[in-house]
């Protein structure tokens, strides 16, 4: 068991590359509870999102959910966190009830940002982390298996959820808000249910999966897994002074209305800046040869050359692919895809390749 | 287990061999603890080394471990094939999965260490 972020995790349950293997084909379960679960109520909550986050929200459609940055002004901007913003179904009274998911790291900081931007009425901000559970189903018979723990017409609604799309639904007797999302690059839902029923939920999730290959999953594997899926984790590809731009997150950005309207939200201006105006270093895949990884903070350099020209964010042994992979950021001209470079791995050096993101592509038949 | 082991803090084992010489490598603990061995550096031949002083490294997928030699000496002879069946570390750790013989500069130093008891007290004693 480790400390992350004030959470007691397990780094692995048996074995990282077991649990990894398990979730490309079968499945993983991973008890993500750290991650910071708030409800976004009232009559103005969507609108206040839409004012606040970088994705639009105004046009969130009830069951649908979007990858966003947190932002602020604060050195033209700051990026705070990024996060899920979701739209449950709508309250008894026909307002919106927007959810939003957010680093376990950052929830302290999103929430206070949050809460002094609140306005007078209209708005009703809860922190809902602690007295509920979160629990991810991850791989290719993640489905089935929860499926399986369903009432027959919850498990023809959540199977049949698009890619970013949410529903509540009964999992194991117990209500859950059922999201197919994750952060493995499989198939699979996220689960939120009340605290007081959560071991009950893995459980049963547990016995019914055990039999199918499913494995329960720690911190090693969850890495390792969005590390192959090209996934950006923050406090490491993604910091405060990140260009979202040149980590190739440009997609969780939208400056402009469909209208053609320009969006206003804290760093706004920022984040147009960096878009309009290409600089400084990129994110990359580097594909070594052995299995030794360059583990984060490690020098990128090019072959016989000792200036650096970039430094890796996250590197581990890949499972799936049987040698090491790293993300980093590198120098413009050095991120061409198939570029041979080298990094630092203590006193030696290791030869890698820049490689397109994601290293990992699962084959989705529903495509 | 065999009396003839002692081991180091740091998890390595020592067994004095015939002719002055003794083999070293890791603990059954050390390895569980590691667990997903994917790379090991070992060290040169003819190297001499301090008591203490890292004489490789062993890489699981969470993490990179210096290993340590339990006593000063010279490494006289590497189990290379090692580096390419980690597994080996698991299944035999105080047999085939011996990492290097060293020739003790004093033998006494051996004394030092501590016994299969002593160790597995201070085993019980590591968090989980």
């Amino acid at each position: 068991m480790v400390d992350f972020a004030g959470w007691s995790m397990p780094v692995q349950y048996a074995s990282i590359i077991e649990e990894h293997v398990a979730t490309r084909t079968a499945a993983g379960m991973f008890d993500v509870s750290h991650m910071g679960r708030l409800d976004v109520t009232g009559p103005a909550s969507r609108d206040w999102l839409e004012s606040l986050l970088t994705r639009r929200v105004a046009d969130l459609d009830v069951g649908r959910c979007r990858y966003t940055l947190v932002t602020t002004d604060d050195a033209g901007v700051t990026i705070l966190d990024d996060a899920l913003v979701g739209r449950a179904t709508d309250a008894a009274d026909g307002t919106p009830r927007m959810t939003l998911v957010v680093n376990a790291s950052n929830r302290d900081r999103v929430v206070a940002w949050l809460r002094s931007r609140l306005p007078a009425a209209g708005v009703v901000l809860v922190d809902r982390t602690t007295e509920t559970a979160m629990i991810a189903v991850q791989g290719p018979a993640a489905m089935e298996i929860v499926c399986g723990l369903c009432p027959p017409g919850d498990a023809a609604r959540i199977g049949g959820l698009g890619t970013y799309r949410n529903a509540a639904a009964t999992v194991a007797g117990v209500p859950a808000a059922v999201s197919r999302t994750g952060y493995t690059g499989e198939d699979g839902v996220e689960l939120v249910v009340p605290g007081a029923h959560a071991v009950a939920v893995w459980e049963a999730i547990l016995a019914a999966g055990s039999p199918r290959g499913l494995r329960p999953c720690g911190l090693g594997a969850r890495d390792t897994l969005r590390l192959e899926a090209g996934m950006p984790l923050y406090g490491h590809e993604l910091t405060a002074a990140a260009d979202p731009f040149a980590l190739g997150l440009g997609l969780a950005i939208t400056l402009q209305s469909p209208q053609g309207d320009v969006r206003e939200f804290p760093g706004a201006s920022g984040l147009r800046r960096m878009r309009d105006e290409p600089a400084g270093r990129v994110r990359v895949g580097l594909a070594g040869t052995s299995k030794r990884a360059a583990r984060e903070g490690a020098a990128v350099l090019r072959p016989g050359d000792s200036a650096a020209v970039g430094v890796v964010t996250s590197g581990s042994f890949s499972p799936s692919l049987g040698h090491a992979v790293a993300m980093a950021l590198v120098d413009r001209e050095a991120a061409t895809a198939g570029t041979p470079l080298e990094v630092a791995v203590r006193e030696a050096r290791e030869a890698v390749r820049v490689s397109s993101l994601p290293f990992y592509r699962r084959n989705d038949p529903r495509k | 287990m065999a009396a003839d082991l002692k081991f180091a803090k740091t998890h390595e084992w020592i067994r004095p061999e015939a002719g002055g010489l003794a083999t070293v490598g890791i603990s059954a603990y050390a390895v569980e603890a590691l667990t997903d061995l994917v790379f090991m550096q070992l060290p040169q031949v003819g190297k001499h080394v301090k008591a203490g002083e890292s004489i490789g490294e062993i890489e699981s997928v969470k993490a990179v471990s210096d290993f340590y030699a339990p006593v000063s000496g010279e490494i006289v002879e590497v189990n290379t094939p090692l580096a390419g069946s980690l597994e080996t570390l698991g299944k035999d750790p105080y047999g085939a999965g011996w990492i290097v013989r060293i020739r003790p500069d004093a033998p006494a130093e051996m004394a030092g260490l501590l016994d299969q008891a002593a160790y597995d007290a201070l085993v019980k004693s590591q968090p989980h």
